[in-house]
């Protein structure tokens, strides 16, 4: 009973983090068709930057108040750099498409290489409330669940963004159609990058979190980013709600097959992936 | 039907093909390291020439190079004690085509996105699934790889690089080749004249995959010890994409330029700026995406137009640059 608690909680814990980096992700390709592969590297450098900032003697909570404008800083700049010409000069949706791709893959290597550069191969961390306490009968560390609540709090944040404030309104207009958003007189190209540079932010934000409790080294970018496509897919692409709910499932089926053997972790992630495009094509919530 | 020769379209096969023969002369004068480098160019020119027969036509962008080159590491490490390196190529390609097959067969009957985002994965999927099996059932890190010598993988790249090369000309030139460029253009239209798209493009990615899996057979011969980090790696997926962006991905000789180029460049910098030469390199696939998106031989195409509509005065169509 206590194994099944504690792969639930562990689950939902995960969930809400890989719903975080997913979130980001689909926002980033729903609204401006960028399919970003260098997303889980916004993730490392913050985890990693916060971790060297709390060594040094900052307090975890206030290390979001640097890593996350800096990430949206970071996002919003390149988009309105490279990604903004590269929308001026491609002949079509579907050439940008691609080549945004292939641009973020170049980005993954310059973002990735950087972090080695600084932080080498070593894990970082930092002891915060590292105490666990009983839940239901499973022992669950302190600050697993403070992840969990500063995770909810940004996923339910990003919801009242996106619904109740005008720059949300725009940015689900531009989700359903560009053209049609533009002649409503939404800044499109402002909007965009404050997409770009949002996604970033909530992939910082899960990097914070991660270096909270994981002991991140600077390769975990790699492993983020496929784990937040797969999410994408499952949830539907460019579906906000379905980003959380596919997090949600990838954390439980993560921690239920890591209870059996933790390397199969990756293939359960993928086969379940596979088997749902062959059955739902647009993913569990997608349009 | 009879084959009209062109010269201004022709010559650059010719001109390929002489290189290729020249290189088979090269061990005879040239040092270890010369033989090395040019081993690690080929594969990097097979790699990026397949890479570009498949997404260059089609503009499905596959990132899964990696795991296929990895594919063909591991054929060598479990089998290089027993077996001819011939048939050590042959079983990694082999491997690598009916993988490919089976996710393409799955994914590629979706948009785009969807297949690049799975062949993104693919190379963590099966590097996890390597390091599984390492340490659950043989409990021993990685694999010694027998080697054949310098020259035998010499040749066994130079031969691969004839092959590539014949497969992607006749590809080219074959119904095959254009249902791929009709796919690019236009999918519906393909379909609707009677191309089995989803059947072109499975067996377009997996002839592409198999010829990965071969020069990643050789390679591992070249590298004594493998692991499931150093042949499953995001390094073998990236560099042929760069190298075809950069070379001109729907050319001919853009791929073989980029390959040469690329190759030479990582090869200087490895041991000098590990992680810097990476950075660089990602800086010049954004550069080139945006600045060139025709890659170098677009660039120098376009020049040659230029300077003949100087000459004729007649300012002709443009789309001989295309």
């Amino acid at each position: 009973m206590s194994t099944v608690v504690n792969i639930v909680i562990y689950g939902v814990i995960m969930g809400g983090v890989y719903g975080l980096i997913a979130m980001g992700l689909t926002l980033q390709y729903g609204v401006g068709k960028i399919l970003n592969v260098s997303h889980g590297e916004f993730l490392m450098l913050s985890a990693m930057t916060s971790c060297t900032l709390v060594k040094a003697g900052l307090h975890p909570l206030l290390s979001f108040l640097i890593c996350l404008p800096a990430a949206f800083i970071i996002g919003f700049i390149i988009n309105i750099t490279i990604y903004r010409y590269l929308r001026k000069v491609s002949k079509d949706e579907a050439t940008f498409e691609s080549n945004a791709m292939l641009m973020s893959f170049g980005l993954y290597f310059i973002l990735a290489n950087i972090g080695l550069k600084i932080w080498g191969t070593l894990s970082k961390s930092y002891q915060y409330y590292s105490y666990p306490v009983k839940i239901l009968g499973a022992t669950i560390a302190v600050n697993r669940l403070i992840i969990l609540a500063i995770a909810i709090i940004f996923i339910v944040a990003f919801f009242i963004f996106l619904n109740k404030t005008r720059i949300g309104k725009s940015i689900r207009a531009t989700s359903q159609s560009t053209t049609a958003a533009a002649m409503m007189g939404v800044k499109i190209n402002r909007t965009m990058a404050i997409c770009f540079g949002t996604g970033g932010l909530l992939a910082a934000a899960a990097g914070v979190l991660i270096g909270m409790a994981l002991s991140p080294t600077a390769q975990v970018g790699l492993s983020n980013t496929v784990i937040a496509l797969i999410v994408v897919v499952l949830g539907g692409m460019g579906s906000i709600p379905g980003a959380v709910l596919g997090g949600l499932l990838i954390g439980l089926v993560g921690q239920a097959v890591s209870f059996i053997d933790s390397s199969l972790v990756m293939v359960a992630n993928y086969l379940m992936v596979l088997i749902l495009l062959l059955l739902r094509p647009k993913g569990l919530l997608g349009r | 039907m009879i084959y009209k020769f062109n010269f201004r379209k022709d010559v650059q096969y010719i001109v390929v093909a002489a290189v290729v023969i020249f290189f088979a002369f090269v061990p005879l004068f040239g040092s270890t390291y010369t033989l090395t480098l040019s081993s690690t160019i080929m594969m990097y020119i097979v790699m990026s020439l397949s890479w570009s027969m498949f997404s260059g036509p089609t503009g499905y962008i596959s990132l899964a190079s990696g795991a296929f080159v990895g594919l063909g590491f591991y054929a060598s490490g479990f089998l290089s004690s027993s077996l001819p390196l011939p048939m050590l190529m042959l079983v990694g390609g082999l491997v690598s085509f009916a993988l490919a097959a089976i996710i393409g067969a799955v994914t590629l009957r979706l948009r785009g996105v969807y297949f690049t985002i799975f062949t993104f994965c693919l190379v963590e999927l099966v590097k996890a699934v390597m390091t599984w099996y390492e340490i659950m059932i043989v409990r021993k890190r990685g694999l010694n790889v027998r080697n054949f010598g310098t020259d035998t993988a010499f040749y066994a790249m130079l031969v691969m690089v004839a092959i590539t090369l014949i497969v992607v000309v006749v590809i080219k030139q074959s119904r095959f080749g254009m249902a791929l460029t009709g796919i690019g253009e236009s999918e519906d239209a393909a379909s609707h004249i009677g191309i089995h798209t989803t059947r072109t493009k499975v067996f377009g990615f997996a002839i592409s995959a198999f010829l990965m899996g071969t020069v990643g057979a050789v390679r591992a011969t070249m590298l004594h010890h493998i692991d499931p980090g150093s042949s499953f790696n995001m390094m073998f997926s990236f560099l042929p994409v760069l190298m075809c962006v950069f070379g001109g991905m729907k050319t001919f000789l853009g791929p073989i330029i980029g390959a040469a180029v690329f190759a030479i460049l990582q090869y200087s910098l490895i041991t000098e700026m590990p992680q810097i030469y990476m950075i660089i390199f990602g800086a010049i696939m954004i550069l080139a995406i945006l600045f060139m998106p025709t890659g170098i031989v677009g660039v120098y195409e376009r020049v040659i137009n230029r300077i003949k509509k100087g000459k004729s005065k007649k300012g002709g169509t443009d789309d001989a640059n295309a």
